[in-house]
Order: C-alpha cells, then sequence, then structure tokens
C-alpha cells in the first residue's frame, strides 16, 4: 500500500478557520451588490431594457489628411450625408422598408439584402443604407422623418482626393474593412462598416491615419427618435502624412503621358526620398470611399492596361540597353575591358548558329566604350558579355539592387529577376548557354526589372554607388502640427565599385544625353546637364517580317517598352528619373522626352523658388 | 478494489450541489439562445452531451483511488504543458486567438485542462512536509516553474483569463500549505514590482478593457458597453426576475458572448435576486463544503488536491460574477457550471470528481 503522509495536517486546520471567512465576504461583496442593481436600482434599470430604447451612434473620427512636401492637400473628407437602418425599430414598424426605398429610389430587394447580410450583428446597431445622398433626398428625408420610424441620417466624412486620378497608385485608396481585415486588426477598434486603407500609403500608413472613433449611447422613443444621449465620447482625428512628392512635378509627370500607359518615378539621389510617383492608367480612388459599385469594379479589373497595378514596383520588365550600364561596370571591374577597349560592330555578330543584330543595321564601326554606351551599340555589349560571363553580371546587377526588393513601405513589391547559371539550373535543371549570355548582357531574356530597381540603379550611378531605401513619406504630423515621426534617409547599401569605373559610366551617360549621336538626345536640356540611358525591351521575340524601325505598324500590345533612366544636374546629382512607356518603341523616342520634361520642372521650381535669406527681405523692404 | 464501503461514503450533498447548478444552467441556455437563430444543434443540446460526458468522466475519476494519482501527477501535469505547446503550433485560431487543439473530430482546450493538472502537480509536490515553520522561498523553486510554464503559453494565445485563474489557484495554495509569513510578503513586494512589466506584455485589447474598467466613459462602443449593458440586464430582473424565457436583454444581442461569459446576466435578467441568490447560494454552499472536504482530508495529497479544485471553482465564481456585475473588468473567465463550452465544463466535472474521490475516502484509511 502507497505511504499516506499525515504529516503537519494541523497547518491545514489553520489556515481553514481564515480561509472560511476569506469566502464568506468575497460572497457578500456579490451578495449586497445584487441586492444593489436589482432593488436599488432595480426599476431605472428595468425601464431602462423595457423600452429597449438604447441606441448606438457611431461618431466617426476624420482621417488624417494627406499633403505633399509643401504641404499642399492631395487627400481630405468632406461631409457626406448618409442614411442608415436601425433593424430592431424597422421590426416594429415593417411599413418604412416601402417608404424608405420609394424616396432613395432602391429597390426592395436591394434594402433586404442589406439587411439579410448582417443577420448576426446586433438589432440595435444601424446598418449603412446608401451614403453620400443628395441635398434633395436629404431634404425629403428630414422633413418625412416622423413617418420614417428606424431611419437615421448621420453626417460622416467622407475621403476625398483633391486632385482626382493624381498619383493614385501611391495614395492608394480606402474601403470598407472585410472579414478578414476584422480579424486581423481585433485589437484596433475597426467595426462592420469602417472605413480602412486598402492600397498605397491609405494602407500603409493606416495606423497613422485611422484616428479614434467616437460614439453616442442615445435613448430613443418608440419611433426611434432621439431622446436623450445617455453618454457621448467625441471622436480624434487622424494624424496627416506629408508625402515627399512635389505637386507640381506630379502634375507634369502625369500631363506627360498623355494617353500612354506606364510607370514614371522621380527620386532625390542623395536621400532616397520619392519627388514623383506616376502609374499609367491610372484609377479614381474616390470610387472606392463611397463603395465602389459591382462594375465599376468589374471594369477595373478586366481593363488590359492593370489600372489597379503600381507598375513603379510591381510591373516587371527586361530593361533592354538601360542594362548595359551593369555589363560596363562588371567589364571594367573585371578587368575584361578597359575604357579604350575597342571592338568593331557591323550590323551584327554571329555566335552559336544564330545572328544577334545591333539596332542600327549599318553598324557602328570601330568605337570604344565610351561610345557604345552613349550609342547603345549591342554588338559591343554582346562582345563585352561573352568576356566577363553570365555570373559576374549578375554579381553587378545584385551589387545595384537588382533582383531584389528595394523595401519601399508600399503593397505588393516586387523583385524581378536576375538570371545567372545557379539560378537557371534551379529554375529549369538545365545549364546555361552561353548564347544566352548575349542576351543578358544587353538586358533582355529572364532578366526582369522594376521600374522602380532601374531607379536604384541610376541613382546609385549618380550618387557613386549607394543605394537608398525609396521613401514615400517624409513626416506625420498630429493635428496640432507636432511632428510624431520623421523618416530620415536610410542607406540600404553600397556597391562595391570603383570611383573610376563610375567616373567612365557617368561620362558615357551625359554623352547618351549631350553628343550627337547619343541616344538620349531627347532629354537634353539647355541649362542641366542631363546623364541617362536609353532602353527598348522586347515584348516579343523580333518577328521576321517586322524589321527594326518598323514598331508603328505593329499591333499596340506586340510593340517594344521604351525606357529612359537618367539624372541630372551631372556635377551634382539632384533628381534621378526612370521613365517606362509601356508599347511605347524605342526608348530615346517615347521615354527620354517625358524625363525631360520633369527634369525641365524641377529646375524650374528650384530656380523659381525664392531663396528668402535676410538680405533678400531687407532689400525687398528697402526697394 | 472498489469497497461497498465507497457508496456508504458517497458524497450525495456535493453531487446534488453539482447537479443542481448544472441542470439550471442547462434551462438557462435554453432560454438564452431560444430565439431561433441558430443553426445545426441548439446549443442547450450540445451542452447536455458535453454535460453527460463530463458526469461520467468524474464518477469514473471519483471511484479511483486518489493516491494513484499521485504517479500520474507529473506525467499528466507534463502532457497537458505539452498540449499547450501544440496548441500554439498547430492550433484553430478563433477571433484572434489560439486555443483550441483538433483531436478526430473532437476540439478541445488544452488550457481547461491545464488548470487540474497544475493542481494535481502541486498537491503532488507539496505531499512532503515542510516542517514546522513551513515553506520558504527556497523551497518554492518547482512549484513557480509549473505555474510560469504553463502561463507564458496561455499568455501567448492569448488568454489572459486563464492564465489569472492559473496565478491565483496557485498562491492561494501556497497559502493553504502554509509558506512563511516573511516568504509570502516578499513574494507580494516582487509581484507588485512586476505588475509595469505585465503590462507591457498584455495586448492592446486587453489594455483597454482594463482602462475602460478604470474609465468606462471612454469607450462606450466597446468595453464600456458591455458593461453597462450586463448591468442593466441584471439590475432589470429586480427582486422576482422577469420570468423564464422573458428576457429581452440578452437576447436582443445587447450582450456579446451572452452564452459563455455573460450567462449571469441572463439569469439575474430572468430570475431576478431571489433566482441570484439561490444559484450564488449554491455556489457558496458547495465551495465551503469542498473546503471541509480539504481539511477533512487524511492526507496531505488528498488536502491539497481538493483544495485546489475548491480554489479554482471560487475564482472562477468570483471573478466571473463580478465582471458582470461590473466590479471588474472584462476578462475572459467563464462561470463553473452555467456558462456554455465543453472542455470547460468537462475539466470542472473532473475537479469534481477529485473532490468526491476525497470526499469518500476520509474515512477509509
Amino acid at each position: 500500500m502507497m505511504e499516506l503522509n499525515t504529516q503537519r495536517m494541523e497547518d491545514f486546520k489553520e489556515r481553514y478557520r481564515y480561509l472560511r471567512y476569506f469566502v464568506g465576504a468575497a460572497f457578500l461583496i456579490l451578495f449586497v451588490y445584487l441586492w444593489y442593481l436589482q432593488v436599488i436600482r432595480g426599476s431605472d434599470l428595468r425601464q431602462l431594457s423595457e423600452n429597449n430604447r438604447i441606441r448606438i451612434r457611431e461618431v466617426v473620427a476624420d482621417r488624417g489628411m494627406l499633403l505633399d512636401r509643401k504641404g499642399r492637400i492631395l487627400a481630405h473628407n468632406r461631409p457626406s450625408f448618409e442614411v442608415f437602418l436601425v433593424p430592431e425599430d424597422i421590426r416594429e414598424n415593417p411599413e418604412t422598408l416601402g417608404k424608405v426605398g420609394e424616396l432613395l429610389n432602391l429597390p426592395q430587394e436591394e434594402i433586404h439584402e442589406k439587411m439579410k447580410g448582417l443577420k448576426r450583428r446586433p438589432a440595435f446597431r444601424p446598418i449603412k443604407l446608401k451614403s453620400d445622398i443628395d441635398w434633395d433626398k436629404l431634404v425629403i428625408l428630414e422633413s418625412n422623418r416622423i413617418h420614417l420610424p428606424g431611419v437615421v441620417v448621420d453626417v460622416r466624412p467622407t475621403r476625398a482626393y483633391q486632385y482626382g486620378q493624381l498619383a493614385s497608385h501611391l495614395l492608394g485608396y480606402i474601403g470598407e474593412v472585410d472579414e478578414h481585415e476584422l480579424k486581423e486588426t481585433k485589437d484596433r477598434a475597426y467595426r462592420m462598416g469602417s472605413m480602412i486603407g486598402k492600397y498605397g500609403v491609405e494602407y500603409e500608413w493606416e495606423a497613422h491615419l485611422k484616428g479614434v472613433d467616437g460614439g453616442r449611447q442615445i435613448e430613443v422613443d418608440a419611433l426611434g427618435r432621439e431622446i436623450k444621449p445617455l453618454r457621448s465620447v467625441e471622436s480624434f482625428p487622424g494624424n496627416n502624412v506629408f508625402l515627399t512628392i512635389d505637386y507640381d512635378l506630379q502634375k507634369v509627370a502625369e500631363e506627360a503621358y498623355q494617353n500612354r500607359n506606364g510607370a514614371l518615378i522621380a527620386m532625390d539621389p542623395r536621400s532616397g526620398r520619392i519627388l514623383a510617383m506616376v502609374s499609367k492608367p491610372s484609377f479614381d480612388p474616390s470610387a472606392f470611399a463611397r463603395s465602389i459599385t459591382a462594375e465599376e469594379w468589374k471594369a477595373l479589373l478586366e481593363h488590359p492596361f492593370h489600372p489597379l497595378q503600381n507598375k513603379g514596383l510591381q510591373g516587371q520588365y527586361p530593361p533592354g540597353s538601360v542594362f548595359k550600364i551593369v555589363t560596363a561596370i562588371a567589364g571594367l571591374e573585371t578587368g575584361a575591358i578597359t575604357p579604350e577597349t575597342q571592338m568593331t560592330c557591323t550590323g551584327a555578330i554571329h555566335y552559336g548558329n544564330r545572328d544577334f543584330r545591333c539596332w542600327k543595321e549599318k553598324g557602328h564601326g570601330t568605337i570604344d566604350l565610351h561610345r557604345a554606351l552613349a550609342e547603345s551599340c549591342d554588338t559591343y555589349f554582346y562582345q563585352v558579355g561573352l568576356k566577363v560571363g553570365v555570373d559576374a553580371i549578375a554579381h553587378y546587377a545584385s551589387e545595384l539592387g537588382l533582383g531584389q526588393k528595394t523595401g519601399i513601405t508600399l503593397p505588393h513589391e516586387k523583385s524581378g529577376i536576375v538570371p545567372s547559371t545557379s539560378w537557371k539550373k534551379k529554375r529549369f535543371g538545365v545549364q546555361w548557354y552561353s548564347g544566352e549570355t548575349l542576351s543578358f548582357a544587353v538586358g533582355q531574356g529572364y532578366l526582369n526589372t522594376t521600374p522602380l530597381q532601374i531607379l536604384t540603379l541610376i541613382s546609385a550611378v549618380a550618387n557613386g554607388g549607394k543605394r537608398f531605401l525609396p521613401q514615400v513619406v517624409e513626416h506625420v504630423e498630429n493635428i496640432y502640427g507636432g511632428k510624431l515621426k520623421e523618416y530620415s534617409p536610410v542607406e540600404t547599401g553600397r556597391a562595391d565599385i570603383s570611383e573610376k569605373t563610375l567616373r567612365v559610366i557617368q561620362e558615357a551617360l551625359m554623352a547618351a544625353v549631350n553628343e550627337p549621336r547619343g541616344t538620349g538626345g531627347g532629354a537634353a536640356l539647355k541649362d542641366v546637364k542631363v546623364a541617362g540611358k536609353t532602353g527598348t525591351a522586347q515584348v516579343i521575340k523580333m518577328a521576321a517580317n517586322f524589321k527594326k524601325g518598323d514598331m508603328n505598324r505593329m499591333p499596340l500590345k506586340f510593340r517594344d517598352h521604351a525606357w529612359f533612366a537618367a539624372y541630372a544636374p551631372f556635377e551634382h546629382p539632384q533628381i534621378a528619373v526612370a521613365v517606362l512607356v509601356e508599347h511605347g518603341g524605342y526608348g530615346g523616342a517615347a521615354a527620354a522626352p517625358i524625363a525631360k520634361k520633369v527634369f525641365g520642372k524641377y529646375f524650374d521650381i528650384e530656380a523659381s523658388a525664392p531663396v528668402k535669406t535676410e538680405e533678400t527681405i531687407e532689400e525687398e523692404v528697402y526697394d | 478494489m472498489i469497497d461497498r464501503r465507497l457508496f456508504i461514503h458517497f458524497d450525495w450533498a456535493l453531487m446534488g450541489m453539482v447537479l443542481f447548478i448544472a441542470l439550471f444552467g442547462i434551462l438557462n441556455l435554453y432560454s438564452v439562445t431560444s430565439n431561433g437563430e441558430t443553426v445545426g444543434t441548439p446549443i442547450y443540446m450540445k451542452q447536455m452531451i458535453w454535460l453527460a460526458i463530463g458526469l461520467a468522466a468524474m464518477l469514473v475519476i471519483a471511484f479511483v483511488e486518489y493516491r494513484y494519482y499521485t504517479d500520474f501527477a507529473y506525467i499528466v501535469y507534463v502532457t497537458a504543458v505539452v498540449l499547450l505547446i501544440i496548441v500554439l503550433g498547430y492550433g484553430i485560431i478563433t477571433s484572434g486567438a489560439q486555443r483550441w487543439v483538433r483531436v478526430g473530430a473532437i476540439k478541445f482546450q488544452p488550457s481547461e485542462f491545464v488548470k487540474i493538472s497544475l493542481i494535481l502537480a502541486l498537491a503532488k509536490f507539496f505531499q512532503s512536509s515542510p516542517g514546522r515553520e513551513g515553506y520558504s522561498l527556497k523551497h518554492l523553486g518547482y512549484p513557480f516553474l509549473f505555474v510560469f510554464l504553463p502561463m507564458i503559453l496561455i499568455l501567448k494565445q492569448p488568454d489572459l483569463g486563464t492564465a489569472i485563474i492559473l496565478l491565483l489557484v496557485f498562491l492561494s495554495v501556497l497559502i493553504f500549505v502554509k509558506v512563511r509569513w516573511s516568504s509570502l510578503i516578499t513574494l507580494g513586494v516582487m509581484g507588485v514590482s512586476l505588475v509595469p512589466l505585465v503590462w507591457r506584455f498584455l495586448k492592446d485589447y486587453q489594455k483597454r478593457r482594463i482602462i475602460t474598467f478604470l474609465n468606462p466613459d471612454l469607450d462606450p462602443l466597446g468595453a464600456g458597453y458591455h458593461l453597462i449593458q450586463s448591468k442593466i440586464a441584471v439590475g432589470s430582473g429586480g427582486i422576482f426576475g422577469k420570468g423564464f424565457m422573458k428576457g429581452t436583454q440578452c437576447k436582443l444581442g445587447f450582450l456579446p458572448e451572452q452564452h459563455t461569459d455573460f450567462i449571469f446576466s441572463a439569469l439575474g435578467e430572468e430570475w431576478g435576486l431571489v433566482g441570484c441568490i439561490v444559484v450564488v447560494g449554491v455556489y457558496l454552499l458547495l465551495i465551503l463544503w469542498g473546503l471541509r472536504i480539504a481539511v477533512g482530508s487524511k492526507d496531505r495529497f488528498g488536502a491539497v488536491l481538493s483544495f485546489g479544485v475548491v480554489a479554482m471553482l471560487f475564482w472562477h465564481t468570483f471573478i466571473n460574477i463580478a465582471m458582470v456585475l461590473g466590479l471588474m473588468p472584462v476578462v475572459g473567465i467563464p462561470l463553473p457550471l452555467l456558462s456554455y463550452g465543453g472542455s470547460f465544463l468537462i475539466s470542472t466535472l473532473i475537479g469534481i470528481g477529485l473532490l468526491l474521490n476525497v470526499s469518500m475516502r476520509r474515512y477509509l484509511f
């Protein structure tokens, strides 16, 4: 038999005496409080419950504004009148449904659909029937209020975007929370029907923008009319988010696209701050804020040129000749070539058993690296590629930020692809063919990049090899103007490339824009020296019967994408731009002029900005 | 092994009190969930099935001589903790917290069974006597490990309510087994100084609930709202209540979790002060009865074991009712035998089984 340990059982007896009293006292508290609630306050509380007349009204907080770097408002809130139904009051007065449907021109099925979808919600909480009703309807509703028990009209802030579609991909949009988001944000104050950021800055800075909703508990009469407030808490507006973009520059960039598609991002290469971010086609973000209709949504989704995609960071394209920058750097850094290395271009090179053509059919003749980059000679870089090899090029591509996300705080950034021998082995299980190196060296083939990566690349070339985290928000302020958060530049890496090499590249890029036979002449400015590289990304392998130069005869969707990546001024770069025009044809013809407009505007702003030192102010006064 | 004398000494009074509350609970659930919106098996039916399973488990637990349990105490404890780890890794997430494990077609909450296994482990540990002066801090290394390991795992789920219960049961047992006063005071000081640290560990919604409790005007639509509505429900019952099936407050969905954590408000609304006093009175009797079983036990293991169960019942009951009446912050602690929930009902009845076990063997050894 097991041992029974019976030592010092008297300890327990001693404690038992006190514990009994403790338990007794605890329960006494419960009894006394029960008596207080049910006897002393019983009749009060019974009245509240019997009439069952407590209603909740949410007081939605104003969402924080989005402003540009100079404090110009891009997104704000405007009041909108919204119609709600209180199911509990409707139940007693079902005829209301018919009347309100008639007044608002809403089919009965739609109303029932809305009421049905919310079965598990408490019956006393209002359901939104229609938002943003116009003035006439409001007057009719208000004057018929006595006949419409259970209908509540409330003013709520609605998101408004000052300039319509301007920077729509950057700003993003908001919409009603879905079930998944409700689950995700359980410990925050979202309810069915709350608005939440879904895309862009509206999504990423949601926590700052949201504000704190308030609410009122009110007592209503049998017709659902407000008798007196029981309790009320004020809402508190969200914080204002100041973006890094400049409205004027953004506007010029957007307009430069006219009706073409593609993406443009401009950045300060010294800090990574984004100055403009365009993606075309754009969309109307306010359509989402006032709850988008099914047709509108379908049209956006089925649009052939993907308006909901921020192509600057979600679109992946072969960089074409822009990539020759990387091939050149790889050649110089590995010692496979020197700036003086000369090669001959006859318009094509025969390798394996096929011809690799240069874009210039007549050929460039015998040229050095400087001319090859400036005139974008394919043949030259085919040969450099063969000398350097795929993996060395891939190495420098990664050093310059390709094949990886930049880490920008915007949703759905893509990482692109930088192929290498090991990548191909892993991806396809076969070895790399040296013929593929030729395509790779001129930015075609498996290589895929986002415009933002190309921007990072050109910025690194401009600033001596530094990679900055691209940032779209400069700071966040509360409504009193106090700074809550400031985003300072973040250097995410430094390419291991010698200054000498970079200098050679920089000068060649300057030549590409400013020398007679350069491909980027379309971006040349009178007062400021621009340096840049054009590119043309093949959409399909050139069909034999379409000779190069016949682009305009091709159907739009098969035409090449046009690239241009550039920075300015050449001596002390302040702005870098990556331009992509989808199906735009040649980079020099389609993309470079867009960059020119952006540079022009940028330096125009810089020049016209009054430099108000104390001296100039005094001069003004005494002038 | 089963002695005829066991039937003579079977604790019919305890059994009676438990059955009274449990059946009253089913009746109450029937009323609360009768607004006809549930799909599938009605909630009260499910609860009846759980009750049947629980009662069977209770009787099995009661009739196996409890001294055999000493051999398995630590094994049971380790198993329960492992299950908690599994929950964190593979558990089912419902409304933001990860508390469930699925075995075949059955889902259960290991955190419920951790309570019983902690009590078993503590009983086994405190089986050996400390000597005349009582335990001091240096004896208490293992017991602290016993409680903090599952507590941390449960807080990660997150389930603040159950973690609080574990801590309170543990502290109650410390007092019962006679820990030196100097040690208790040291513990108290340490505990208070840990409060800021724990505060940082809490989730935002938990912080908000505590802040709301301290200042209910802050959030009239959220946690503060529940408190008001719960009070209105209980208070509106008055002295005699609105009558069975006649409550309005709970059925209209004014209260969240009306059939789990807030079940008592429905009882208060329909049965009034009279009903409340009867039910709360039976709880009081049950707990005092349990305390007597604990001190009447023939050995240390039985005493600590039954005391642990009583402490668990007491804290659950007291905190839940105090919360429903608005005397305490809203923490997810259900009411034993009344709240809906299979794992909780069964683990409560297993605890009762242990109590019955100790009770009917006090004359045998």
